[in-house]
């Protein structure tokens, strides 16, 4: 079980949170526009990666707002959590 | 060696020492015509059916630790085919109908045991899903029956029907039920050896050599291995062998739990599940209650559930059966299910040529083992899927026809 450090809360307890997959996946701009190929890309593929994984969490019972979280999939520690719209830490910030 | 009657009395004079080995270990050729990827059952199975039905010589399966000591032997074993849609019931239950000839097929005693499966109703809303699904079901030649809530308790009466969330009805299949996991493996690289395909345990992929976008070859921890035709058949590292080839999939890696309690005397001849309270229960030939729930939410390689949803699998289990809350739970453990948006599985072409894909099976890929294995070695063989595999492409994801089993049952299997 994690220990998840909400940065609006400080840390909880896993169960107060739950994950919401992959994040900074950008929608197309033009959704109307975009062929099905990318429309698939966008909606359904993820990068699944084993390894450093970036995702979105919501503190559900606690403040409710979402954040991401930076984790290693491999042994599922936290590296780094951070609020939404804050820039992508790279694997050299932490 | 055949097992059978006469040999079983005949080795009986040497004590049981002079067994053969069911199946070898040998060494890595540096060519095959066919390399499957995952020792798993449904590897073992396609590495079977392509050597027996489509008549490929020349096959290697590479296993990165021991056959079987994946998802195949991490599973609770439950096999049915009462799926809604029609894709599914048709790729499922080719499944069921392959497991009720496999113990003589592969002379290897899988242990197939057709006990009935129960799907629990707790609500109305549940009462027309499993009408929807049984209709369903009728319609594909499916075995299906609509039970009220005097049928089910008459049937399981140890069960609480009138807890917190009461039975109301249940959906049952009589030809679904339990197999034994290990031995399916083992009877499928068994079967598979004596046609000749090397079976490469402790062997793992770690790069996929492609030229003008054909498949060439692999680089493995025992070498490098030229491949006319290759089949991916992973289960938890489908994306890990995908980012090898170049491409992504619509897939997410995730725990999923099971455990079993101590021993205990016959009380459950049947499968349970409820998708609605969300546990699922049987009883092995050992005595053990074998108990799964839900997967945990987010993305791990780590073969380790989170600890809550122990609590989450023992909360339904006790409300169901109050007889069995003073059960000691014996073993637990986790295995990394690739889920995809729709909950059914990849079977076909990738990006890569006479590069073949069979992966995303989620919670669920063990009950379709002989079914997939039997679908994926002819589309392995003739470069193109069948009428079964045909509809669980990797494009389907591009054109939207997906095979929606998350939304037809609520939740993952």
């Amino acid at each position: 079980m994690f220990v998840i450090n909400c940065p609006y809360c400080g840390e909880r307890d896993q169960t107060e949170f739950s994950c919401h997959g992959e994040a900074h996946i950008a929608r197309p701009d033009n959704p109307a526009e975009v062929c099905d190929e990318e429309w698939g890309e966008y909606l359904f593929f993820r990068n699944n990666p084993k390894g450093i994984h970036f995702e979105r969490w919501t503190h559900d019972h606690g403040c409710r707002r979402w954040f991401n979280v930076m984790r290693d999939t491999v042994s599922d520690k936290i590296i780094k959590t951070y609020k939404m719209g804050d820039q992508k830490p790279g694997v050299t910030d932490v | 060696m055949k097992y059978s009657f006469y040999n079983l009395v005949r080795n009986s004079f040497s004590y049981h020492e002079n067994w053969e080995k069911a199946w070898s270990s040998p060494e890595l050729k540096p060519e095959y015509d066919v390399i499957i990827v995952g020792g798993g059952g449904h590897g073992l199975g396609t590495a079977y059916y392509l050597a027996k039905e489509f008549g490929v010589k020349n096959i290697a399966v590479l296993e990165k630790g021991w056959i079987g000591g994946g998802n195949t032997g991490r599973n609770t074993t439950i096999i049915r085919s009462n799926y809604l849609w029609d894709e599914s019931a048709a790729l499922y239950n080719h499944a069921v109908n392959l497991w009720e000839g496999l113990s003589s097929e592969l002379n290897f005693n899988v242990m197939f045991s057709q006990r009935g499966l129960f799907h629990l109703a707790h609500s109305v809303h549940d009462m027309q899903e499993i009408t929807r699904r049984g209709y369903s079901n009728y319609l594909n030649g499916i075995d299906a029956e609509i039970l009220n809530q005097e049928q089910v308790a008459k049937k399981i009466p140890h069960m609480n029907m009138h807890g917190r969330y009461p039975v109301l009805g249940a959906l049952l299949q009589r030809r679904a039920g339990t197999a034994r996991h290990d031995a399916v493996a083992w009877g499928y690289a068994r079967a598979a050896e004596n046609l000749g395909v090397d079976i490469i345990q402790n062997c793992e992929v770690k790069g996929i050599d492609i030229s003008n976008g054909k498949v060439v070859g692999l680089q493995t921890t025992k070498g490098s291995v030229k491949v006319d035709k290759v089949g991916l058949v992973p289960a938890g590292h489908s994306s890990v062998l995908a980012d090898m080839a170049g491409f992504t999939l619509p897939i997410n890696s995730v725990p999923l739990q099971a455990l079993v309690s101590e021993p205990i005397k016959p009380i459950l001849d049947c499968v349970i599940m409820s998708n609605s309270v969300h546990v699922y229960v049987s009883q092995s030939d050992k005595g053990e209650l074998v108990v799964g729930a839900g997967s945990d939410a987010y993305n791990s390689y780590s073969q380790r559930g989170s600890f809550d949803m122990i609590e989450h699998m023992m909360a339904p289990l006790v409300e169901l059966f109050p007889i069995f809350s003073r059960l000691k739970m014996l073993r637990s453990w986790g295995g990394i299910v690739d889920v995809t948006p729709d909950r059914s599985p990849i079977i076909g072409k990738t990006p890569v040529k006479d590069l073949f894909i069979n992966c995303g099976w989620g919670t669920g890929g063990f009950k379709a083992t002989p079914g997939s294995a039997h679908v994926f070695a002819e589309t392995v063989s003739k470069g193109e899927p069948n009428d079964i595999a045909a509809p669980f492409s990797l494009d389907r994801h591009y054109s939207g026809a997906l095979v929606d089993e998350a939304a037809a049952a609520a939740v993952a299997h």
